[in-house]
């Protein structure tokens, strides 16, 4: 029953790929080696309209395979499989976080794992941020230092943040903004 | 059953506008379940991310459990998380349906490089706003500093930040209270 296995290997997907999305692409690689659900090309495809579509990467990649392989249906179970463990495990760390919580040495630990949860927020920041500003590939190759400035990005950015400073708008507001304004001046 | 609707409503909203994983999803948990409904406080959103980017599972996920089981419990978890997964479901289905190589239109292009300068001002906005209220001493700044440069330029696994950071605290704040 193909719906069983995909469940069941999303599953393990999901319970192997600590720390986010891009996590999960080698466990994506073997879905080509053993099961041979999706070919390699189609896996480089899953990663780029994973990237250029709303939604968690690891998400969006067990939608596209699971329909790649059986269907709508096959998309929405291969969805399922992945956040399964989430749920199991995430309800069982909550239940006991609460008492755990109050505790003076958890309370310690937290104290300075927040600013080094800040300095990751702002280390996955920066990898948007070299992406979305700089062309740092383009600069490598013409060693003009001019190059290295995507202008028009950085400068949508600057009126973006006068923006949120001025007025405080939902931040979808700025994503269809920002989304427009790449469409119209061809960013 | 309506905070239940609210649960799966918000997040499905969150999972809408998530363009490119966890770490981006922060400005728009921020707005939503901070700022607007009060379900969470800062601190305990910077918590969650610890947690959930040391567990199995993707972070945005592990994430949008944790909320919905602090919320409304179990139930509240599943609905949280399925909220979270419909728009990918929907949106990647109907791409793998009628577009070969959605990626490559030009004009896909162009709306996410667009998109991305937006991801990259909301992050450095949500940062700016969470260091007031996680961030109060030298020492906190230190382990900022450590932890963003570690994962920017060595490429180390974010997973042994916060193992690292947290018994840093449980060692240096818990002599502090003995020598009291």
């Amino acid at each position: 029953m193909i719906y069983i296995k995909l469940f069941f290997v999303f599953f393990k997907i999901g319970l192997f790929s600590i720390g986010g999305g891009l996590a999960t692409i080698p466990f994506l690689q073997e879905l080509i080696d053993t099961y041979g659900w999706i070919t390699s090309q189609e896996l480089l495809d899953i990663i780029a309209i994973s990237e250029s579509t709303p939604g968690p990467i690891g998400i969006n990649a067990a939608t596209y395979v699971g329909y790649k392989t059986s269907g709508i249906m096959g998309g929405i179970i291969a969805t399922l499989g992945i956040v399964a463990p989430s749920i199991i495990i995430i309800s069982l760390i909550a239940s006991y976080f609460r008492k755990v919580n109050e505790k003076p040495i958890v309370q310690n630990g937290f104290y300075t794992l927040r600013p080094a949860v800040i300095g990751l927020i702002g280390a996955a920041g920066f990898e948007v941020f070299k992406i979305a500003l700089f062309n740092i590939d383009l600069f490598a190759q013409t060693h003009n230092f001019l190059n290295l400035f995507n202008i028009k990005a950085i400068i949508l950015f600057g009126v973006i943040l006068v923006l949120m400073k001025k007025v405080k708008l939902h931040p979808i507001v700025y994503i269809g903004l920002a989304a427009a304004v790449g469409i119209i001046f061809k960013y | 059953m309506k905070q239940l609707w609210e649960l799966f409503r918000i997040f499905a909203q969150i999972g809408c506008l998530t363009f490119g994983g966890g770490y981006a999803m922060l400005p728009m948990i921020q707005e939503e379940i901070v700022n607007k409904r009060g379900w969470a406080t800062d601190e305990e959103i910077l918590d969650y991310y610890a947690i959930g980017q040391s567990t199995p599972g993707i972070i945005a996920v592990n994430t949008a459990t944790f909320i919905g089981y602090k919320k409304k419990g179990v139930l509240g978890a599943i609905v949280a998380t399925l909220g979270m997964i419909f728009p990918s479901i929907v949106i990647i289905t109907i791409i793998a349906i009628f577009f070969d190589h959605f990626e490559q239109y030009q004009i896909v292009q162009n709306a996410f490089a667009g998109i991305r300068v937006a991801v990259a001002a909301l992050i450095l906005n949500a940062i700016i706003s969470m260091w007031q209220n996680a961030i109060k001493d030298y020492l906190g700044i230190i382990i900022f500093l450590l932890s963003f440069s570690v994962v920017a330029f060595l490429d180390i696994s974010p997973i042994w930040v916060v193992i690292i950071s947290f018994l840093v605290g449980v060692i240096i704040k818990g002599k502090k209270v003995d020598s009291k």
